[in-house]
């Protein structure tokens, strides 16, 4: 999967999450922040965008993949923090999982 | 795709695994169950998936390949489990792993993976089995009741964890049901558990379908976190 593709996803999971909780945002960027003092999500809401993108990518895409992998929560760096981050951490996770 | 209420029931290949697939099958629900090997036995509105519930990946791949096909999971009936009736100073870690896999980390596994497919359509039904030997601490059981009391408080933290999105989580404990499970079992410690309950009867699989059907039922939709034991344990 390609970068604009990942991060297409994440921004579409994400809107729909903000929407679905009654406080969409004007504008969703690679540093819309999804964790810490300046998220846009509470706690409960990452949990929901995380298992929207894992269910978007094997029901379009046919990707079986887990973002909250034991090496993903075990990094010092969140890397569900930002929506760029979480892009990445999409591409890397299905390159991790086609490799094994 | 289709409008039938879909159902993932694991251990089905026999004892009270299969009579529940059958059962709801035979009432039309979309049945999906799974075992360890080949089922042996063939129904209508049923598939089986060859899986080891304590195998991260093959619960993914079946309960994916579930949501592929049909779009849903409605309830979920966590059957599958392994016993090693021993005498604690007697139990080989390996046995004592295996319980705790199977029962413990299966029952996470397909709750985990159905729950986010529940999720989509707020609307869930998930039931774990448990027994009544936590609860009446039978020797000779340590460390399989040791698991189901685990399966217990997981799911009373679940039912907290899920309800948010419409998904209830209870667990049923049957009382001794002449299954393969407890076939080796002297029969004089199987009469003295059954005479310490207030029914004093063996349990039969209508037992646990009986408890099932009221725990999935649609207007169960405030039952969550409980667990119903058979035969007055509490």
């Amino acid at each position: 999967m390609d970068r604009p593709t990942a991060l297409k996803i994440v921004t579409a999971c994400l809107k729909d999450g903000l929407e679905q909780a009654g406080a969409p945002i004007e504008t969703i960027d690679e540093q819309t922040m999804i964790v810490g003092p300046e998220a846009v999500l509470d706690s409960i809401g990452v949990v929901s965008l995380i298992v929207d993108i894992e269910q978007k990518l094997q029901m379009d895409h046919d990707i079986a993949v887990t973002l909250a992998s034991e090496k993903a929560m075990s990094q010092k760096n969140s890397p569900f923090r930002t929506v760029g981050v979480l892009a990445s951490h999409v591409m890397t996770s299905i390159e991790e999982g086609q490799a094994s | 795709m289709n409008d039938s209420r879909v159902m993932i029931i694991t251990g089905t290949r026999k004892g009270i695994g299969r009579h529940l697939a059958e059962t709801y099958a035979r009432r039309g629900y979309v049945v999906e169950g799974c075992s360890r090997g080949d089922a042996g036995w063939e129904a209508e509105n049923y598939t089986h998936h060859n899986v080891d519930v304590a195998d991260e990946k093959q619960v993914r791949t079946m309960v994916a390949a579930v949501a592929k096909r049909h779009g849903r999971v409605d309830v979920v009936l966590n059957n599958a489990a392994v016993a090693s009736m021993n005498h604690v100073l007697l139990t080989p870690a390996k046995a004592a792993n295996r319980m705790l896999e199977v029962n413990v980390t299966g029952t996470m596994l397909f709750c985990r993976e159905a729950a986010k497919v529940m999720m989509r359509r707020k609307y869930g039904r998930i039931v774990n089995f448990t027994t009544i030997v936590a609860p009446i601490a039978l020797a000779g059981e340590a460390i399989y009741a040791a698991s189901k009391a685990a399966v217990v408080t997981f799911t009373r933290i679940l039912a907290f964890e899920l309800g948010q999105w419409g998904i209830t989580c209870n667990s049923f404990g049957a009382t001794p049901i002449m299954t393969d499970m407890i076939r080796g079992v002297p029969q004089d410690k199987i009469d003295a558990v059954v005479n310490n309950l207030a029914i004093k009867r063996l349990g039969t699989y209508e037992d646990c379908s009986n408890v099932t059907d009221f725990f999935i039922s649609p207007s169960s939709d405030n039952i969550t976190g409980q667990v119903i034991y058979l035969g007055g344990v509490t």
